[in-house]
């Protein structure tokens, strides 16, 4: 049961239509996306009583498919961790692996498909959120090309680096959800149609992703970043060649390519990260929504009391950090190097996607952390993040795939990278495993 | 970190990573919490002083990363203004922990 492991913040069935290709499946949602009349708190006691009064665009078209939503799944605090363990509402135990961590930050997403209890779910991914918890809950998660999925109710984190996406049992099963939640939106600037769009689906702008998971390896050339490789954990790198081997004999083959940018892929993606949330976070002052801070003091003093009841730690470390490096004299240093480590970085994936169909690498350098053991030292956290953060900076599609396990039976996951817009390409590949 | 570093912006960066990050002390932090509307308890303060530290000390890596030459391909994306529906008053209220003749309540400007 899915209580037993904390995965649902809010359980209460949001029933979508009769018909449509998801017409009978259950579909769990972050609770970061906002559902109308249904609370989202965002992990966050500073929205633990907030109910949206719209739908957020995925959730729209999820209801027209015809699934069925059992409920909120847990997170860390506004997306802000790697093991959600940061929630207001208390960590997530990893039911494919008791006693460790989901991984995070759609954590919860992840462990209502690892134990049954949801057909598939849908998580957000600013630094590698669904592919962390898909990784180390041994299923299947998709974080989309930039633009590709409307981020319309989705409550904002970091803005220019986050997708929503799909978390399955199975590569079909999550390529279908992603046909659904897919396409433009009128209400999402930044959604545009993929260059490979199929005219004749509704919006105009659908692609077919599901035919794409057929398994079909043959000729398949993989670059494998030796960056992404050689900082991982032995146990998990001994599962990743394995699994290189397995595509092997399947007809696909693969060299080696450097990515030097992405030695600083973890730091720039904090800096980036930080600064957007210092100023996305900066509407929650317990007016509109959220935990008032009172009427006493002046309006600085309230908005600040605020915000210290309704943020954890993590929340407030980012916003912090965020101000820090935005502020006169520090912005030039932190966050404009950032900026063009990025553009490194996107430089560095066009190259190496150049000369190959897909990358590939270890989704996590490390197995599934027992839970607690890295919630008193956040660098360490960050540094688990150093092979999907480059993905968010690039703007690229990846998906994470059960690659096997270690020799303790904990998960690991193997990651597809692949040019923009190029879904079908790491739908294709990681069919072949999962 | 002072106020007035904006005036002699590099000046003040370069002194900061030549002094390194052990510059960051409980003021700062509270002076960072202060501009982000945070308020602190004081083992907060040292908590975040320490792991600011850390967390600082690796960010200097990126005084290694070359500047890069763009090539963004960025393109407006325009629409005709159109009227639809939005929230109703209610609605837009419906979440405010105080309101006060259909409009938020807020605290005291000054």
């Amino acid at each position: 049961m899915a209580t037993d492991y904390n995965a649902y913040v809010t359980v209460e069935a949001i029933e979508g239509n009769d018909d449509g290709p998801l017409a009978g499946k259950t579909v769990a949602v972050k609770d970061n996306i906002s559902t109308e009349g249904v609370r989202t708190t965002c992990g966050s006691a500073m929205l633990d009583d907030y109910v949206p009064p719209y739908d957020a665009t995925v959730v729209e078209r999820l209801k027209g498919a015809g699934a069925t939503i059992p409920g909120k799944t847990n997170m860390d605090e506004f997306g802000m961790g790697t093991t959600t363990e940061t929630s207001a509402f208390g960590p997530v135990e990893n039911p494919a692996a008791p006693g460790h961590v989901p991984g995070g930050s759609s954590g919860g997403s992840a462990a209502v498909v690892a134990a049954g209890d949801a057909d598939m779910a849908l998580g957000s991914d600013t630094g590698g959120s669904i592919r962390c918890p898909a990784a180390f809950c041994g299923v299947v998660g998709i974080k989309p090309t930039y633009g590709l999925v409307s981020r319309y109710g989705l409550v904002a984190y970091a803005n220019s680096l986050e997708q929503i996406g799909p978390i399955a049992p199975t590569v079909e099963e999550a390529a279908e959800l992603l046909e659904v939640i897919a396409g433009p939106d009128g209400r999402d600037a930044t959604t545009r149609a993929p260059p490979n769009a199929d005219a004749t689906g509704e919006d105009g702008a659908s692609v077919d992703y599901a035919s794409a998971a057929d398994g079909d390896v043959d000729g398949l050339d993989i670059g494998v970043p030796t960056e992404l490789v050689d900082g991982a954990d032995e146990r998990v790198t001994e599962v990743f060649w394995d699994a290189i081997a397995d595509l092997e004999d399947r007809g696909a083959s693969y060299h080696e390519v450097d990515l030097p940018s992405v030695e600083y892929a973890v730091e720039s993606y904090y800096v980036i990260a930080m600064s957007e949330a210092s100023s996305n976070l900066a509407r929650f002052d317990g007016v509109r929504y959220g935990r008032s801070g009172g009427y006493d003091g002046n309006w600085n003093e309230t908005f600040a009391q605020s915000r210290k009841e309704g943020f954890g730690d993590e929340v407030k470390r980012r916003v912090l950090l965020g101000t820090y490096a935005l502020s006169a004299g520090y912005h030039d240093k932190y966050y404009a190097k950032a900026q063009d480590a990025r553009a490194w970085i996107q430089q560095d994936f066009d190259e190496a996607l150049d000369e190959a169909d897909v990358l590939a690498s270890p989704t996590m350098p490390v197995p599934p952390m027992e839970l607690g053991e890295s919630l008193e030292d956040p660098l360490t956290m960050y540094l688990a993040d150093a092979n999907t953060t480059p993905v968010n900076m690039a703007n690229l599609p990846a998906i994470s795939v059960p690659a096997g396990e270690t020799d303790e039976g904990l998960p690991v996951g193997l990651q597809f990278v692949g040019p923009a817009f190029g879904e079908r390409a790491i739908i294709r590949a990681g069919s072949a495993l999962a | 970190m002072s106020d007035d570093a904006g005036t002699n912006a590099d000046t003040d960066a370069d002194v900061d990573a030549e002094a390194g990050v052990d510059a960051v002390d409980p003021e700062e932090v509270r002076h960072v919490a202060s501009l982000a509307r945070v308020e602190l308890a004081d083992d907060d303060v040292d908590r975040f002083t320490e792991q600011f530290a850390d967390i600082l000390t690796s960010f200097e890596a990126l005084d290694e990363v070359p500047e890069i030459e763009r090539e963004e391909e960025l393109a407006n994306v325009m629409r005709p203004d159109e009227r639809h529906e939005g929230l109703s008053q209610e609605e837009a209220l419906a979440n405010a922990p105080e309101t006060e003749d259909g409009y938020f309540k807020g605290p005291r400007v000054s």
